[in-house]
């Protein structure tokens, strides 16, 4: 199990100049608890067991690297779906330029506001779910988020959902160091889709803590953002009631860093999680480095769990993926599903998995498989053999190849927009 | 008995399956033999690392380089990431040389040896006289099988006591020895490759062995030459509170071919008893070693107390092109396992294969696993790896498989099961797998059932039901697994062999 040791002194300087803002009483202790939480177990450092495969220095330093705009002139991914829009300029909330915060059956309030108040539902979700996800694995970079943000939206939700929340990030700064923290509480019987897209930031640490009571259902769909030389740290914390359902998507299309964990904590019994991620990395004009980190711990009877996870990687590009199944004692009938392929288009690329099972029960179906090779050599002769000529082939075998994981997107109409968005990029990527 | 006895296994899991697990636990080698020992003083410091060197009658360099190692070992964690828990093991509380006082004259010939340690020996079914042939571990019947020979080096606590069939395999030219007597008649080859697979400090323990190994086994297969028998060590703990440390280094020089096997046991005994062995193993052109280990260490008794603390680093190193290596294990003793043997592939088209068979009841914990490290062309491996638990037991597989970016062309499957038997025990699962290129191949798979649907379509289409089919096939795979092991081990194993996996988990 991981312990968390003192670290060196460098970060120790730098974490003694973060100070948690004041806010309302509830929003203070938990900032000055989750200051404690860091100081306790100190930044990432690169001699961390969970930060094996992807170094967290630019994560961790004080200020953030500059990283240069996209100019781009293709449209931001969902917005032909109809959405509630609340959009967010270098991580700050700009309510000008968002939607209306009203919708049937969902109560929306900037985090600024909330944080202001003396009491608040959000006491029990802000910093509570991510301080459950520190253990067994440390998550440093999440407490780092909870004792400092101060925007973030927090959601509500007492029954379904009219049309999908988007939070949707711009950039325009090339300095913006980001740190955003959402809370979404679904209750008994509500259903919910939330959307997430754009940049955000030259360097964002995001937290989303997502409470889902009995029966209640969480859709969640993101991209990232395409700017190359950006960095993100983003996390997920999940805790799922009886016969509640959560489903996760990420796409990951460019950018220097990103490091995405989803903690998902299953307690009540027939419940389902899923979590996927697509993510194309081309090195050639900047360096990709992209890293799914996941932790499922089933602590119910009878619950099933997905983790579906394709990378296709290209010219010095890294793919990593560090997924766990925890099953506790007594949580029988478990079915815990887990895979992670990487396809390497060339001999410069790399993909590396830590694919972990830990089960304390004995009813329990848990498989993982993990896979890493080029384009199948085979596939690509038939499909020229019929006069489809090679770029288009190995295009259509890596749509294919990428197409499982978009298969747990539930909603088709936003799994055809990601769809197009893989499209595009593999055609700009063209070797 | 055991917890066992009372422990209700679910359905899928056949009687068979718990039986089978059932009388591995009947530990049977617990006897100790009662016999004067000559020690060293407890503890480890300078002057014992020295001790052990010139009882052990080594040349400068080799005190020199144990205490090096030993340097190093004072500065360096004990390591924390295994998946096994145990009280922390007081270093200065061993002792780290242990020798039967018969034994304080070297005898010439295995007939000065004392009656009572080759008493032990004949006990444990490994008898250390030459005109017997060995019949294998416990079992194997009254008919020896024909004409077969394994020579057999027997360690005692800390020293070797005797190898057997020395003239014949020195008429081949393979030198089979204990290290010690390596040390002195061989010094320029143990010079040259001791320490070159697993450095000195290496890890903790292997650093630990490192200073103070007091004995162990050393093979050298010249170019071309097909060793004319097996060789084997057994290795025994006897004394109590006491440490084994032993090192074995085997070398196969081009196209040569070696099949090794390993054995050991333990008295029961309230107190842990630590052991920390190191393996090195060289593989040159086209050469080939089969390294079987049968670990049957005391695992401790049905409340968890006593057992061996097996903490052994175990890593063979194909350096030609073609090499060859295979490690099997049965792991079915000790209270705690940390073990990962390893193949790094470093001459191109060379191969290493890992089976496993890893099986821990009551209180045992065993972490163990292998890494396949390809850095030449065109390199293969295969990691097949079989854990069970039972009782309170914790089995984890831990293993690396890394393809460097020279590596081209590489290709690994790695298959590990799982089975829980009771809801009280725990089988975990940690694979790295690094890859580096692209036109390598690296498959993993753990899964509940991974049959092959054509095998399975092909028994059916013959009218086996479909249970039956499973059945089938799993054993078969299963035994495939253990027919890898040479046939005196296959008996020790045998009992493993109706283990079926079904309602196991990955």
């Amino acid at each position: 199990m991981a312990v968390s040791k003192a670290k060196s002194a460098a970060p120790d300087a730098r974490l003694a100049a973060i100070i948690s803002p004041v806010g309302g009483k509830w929003a203070s202790e938990a900032r000055k608890s989750a200051l404690t939480r860091l100081h306790d177990m100190g930044l990432p450092t690169r001699r961390d067991e969970y930060w094996k495969f992807t170094r967290p220095d630019e994560l961790t330093k004080a200020d953030a690297t500059p990283a240069t705009l996209l100019e781009t002139d293709e449209k931001p991914v969902f917005c032909d779906i109809d959405r509630l829009r609340l959009v967010f300029v270098d991580g700050v909330f700009d309510p000008d330029i968002s939607d209306q915060m009203a919708m049937e059956h969902v109560e929306i309030e900037p985090l600024a506001n909330a944080a202001e108040k003396d009491i608040h539902w959000a006491r029990d979700i802000y910093g509570v779910l991510e301080n459950s996800g520190q253990s067994p694995v440390n998550r440093p970079l999440a407490a780092l988020n909870t004792a400092t943000a101060t925007q973030g939206m927090v959601i509500r939700v007492t029954g379904k959902a009219p049309r999908p929340i988007c939070l949707h990030y711009v950039r325009t700064s090339e300095t913006a160091d980001a740190v955003v923290h959402h809370i979404v509480k679904v209750e008994a019987g509500g259903d919910v889709t939330l959307l997430e897209n754009g940049p955000a930031a030259a360097r964002i640490n995001k937290v989303l803590e997502v409470d889902i009571a009995d029966g209640g259902a969480f859709h969640h769909v993101r991209t990232q953002g395409r700017d190359h030389e950006r960095r993100a740290a983003a996390h997920i914390f999940a805790r799922l009631g009886t016969e509640s359902s959560f489903k996760s998507f990420s796409l990951t299309v460019n950018g220097a860093l990103t490091r995405n964990e989803c903690v998902i904590e299953i307690l009540g019994d027939n419940a389902h999680a899923t979590i996927a991620g697509a993510a194309v990395g081309d090195g050639k004009t900047h360096p990709f480095h992209q890293d799914d980190t996941v932790f499922i711990t089933h602590d119910a009877v009878n619950c099933e769990s997905r983790q579906v996870f394709k990378k296709v990687l290209r010219n010095g590009a890294t793919g990593v993926f560090q997924g766990k199944i925890l099953v506790k004692p007594g949580a029988q009938k478990t079915d815990g599903y887990q895979i992670s392929q990487g396809l390497m288009l060339d001999d410069d690329s790399q993909f590396l998995a830590k694919p972990e099972l830990e089960i304390y029960a004995d009813d329990v179906a848990c498989s993982h498989g993990s896979t890493v090779g080029a384009i199948d050599a085979d596939a690509l002769f038939y499909l020229m053999s019929r006069g489809i000529p090679r770029a288009q082939a190995t295009d259509l075998l890596v749509l294919s190849f990428l197409a499982a994981a978009l298969e747990e997107i539930e909603n088709e109409e936003i799994r055809k927009d990601i769809f197009g968005r893989l499209e595009a990029w593999i055609e700009r990527h063209r070797n | 008995m055991t917890a066992l006895d009372t422990m209700k296994a679910k359905d899928g899991v056949d009687q068979e399956t718990v039986d089978a697990v059932q009388s591995v636990e009947k530990y049977k080698y617990g006897f100790s033999t009662d016999i004067e020992m000559d020690f060293a003083p407890k503890g480890v410091n300078e002057d014992i690392v020295r001790l052990i060197s010139s009882k052990n009658e080594e040349p400068e360099w080799m005190t020199e380089w144990r205490l090096q190692a030993f340097r190093r070992w004072q500065q360096m964690d004990e390591p924390d990431w295994a998946m096994v828990h145990y009280p922390e093991i007081d270093f200065q509380d061993i002792y780290y040389y242990a020798k039967p006082k018969s034994m304080l004259v070297k005898p010439k010939s295995l007939d000065e040896v004392d009656p009572k340690l080759l008493a032990t020996y004949e006990k444990l079914g490994i008898p250390l006289k030459e005109q017997m042939i060995l019949a294998g571990i416990e079992g194997a019947g009254d008919t020896p099988a024909e004409g077969r020979k394994v020579a057999v080096d027997a360690v005692f606590d800390s020293v070797s006591i005797g190898t057997t069939f020395k003239d014949e395999l020195a008429k081949a030219g393979v030198i089979f020895c204990s290290i010690s007597e390596a040390i002195r008649e061989h010094p320029e080859l143990v010079k040259k490759y001791l320490g070159s697979v697993v450095p000195q400090s290496d890890n903790y323990y292997a650093t630990l062995n490192s200073a103070v190994f007091s004995d162990g086994s050393f093979v050298y297969i010249p170019e071309g030459t097909k060793c004319p028998m097996e060789l084997s060590t057994y290795f025994r703990i006897n004394a109590e509170n006491t440490g084994q440390f032993e090192r074995t280094l085997i070398i196969a020089d081009k196209g040569s071919y070696v099949s090794y096997l390993e054995g050991c046991t333990a008295p029961k005994r309230d107190t842990n008893q630590l052991h920390a062995a190191v393996v090195e193993l060289v593989i040159m052109e086209d050469a080939e070693i089969k390294y079987s280990t049968v670990q049957n260490w005391f695992p401790g008794d049905e409340n968890g107390k006593g057992g061996i603390y097996n903490f052994v680093t175990k890593r063979a190193d194909c350096r030609g092109d073609r090499a060859k290596v295979m490690w099997t294990q049965v792991e079915t003793g000790s209270a705690v396992t940390w073990k990962y043997p390893s193949c790094i592939l470093r001459g191109d088209d060379s191969s290493g294969e890992f089976y496993s068979i890893a099986i821990a009841n009551n209180y045992q914990q065993a972490d163990t696993g292998t890494k396949m490290v390809h850095l030449g062309k065109n390199t293969k491996s295969r990691i097949v790896s079989k854990g069970i638990s039972a009782g309170r037991a914790q089995n984890t597989y831990r293993g690396l498989v890394s393809m460097h970016p020279k590596a081209k062309n590489s290709r690994n499957y790695t298959q590990c099961d799982s089975l829980l038997i009771g809801d009280k025990c725990g089988a975990h699962t940690v694979p790295y797998i690094e890859v580096r290129n692209n036109s390598s191949r690296v498959e993993h798979e753990a899964t509940t059932s991974k049959v092959d649907d054509e095998q399975l379509f092909y028994c059916r289409q013959r009218g086996i039901d479909e249970e039956a089919a499973l059945a089938l096939i799993v054993n078969g795979f299963a035994k495939e697994v253990l027919q890898s092991l040479p046939m005196e081990f296959a008996m020790e194993a045998q009992a493993l062999v109706a283990i079926s996996l079904e309602g196991s988990v990955g």
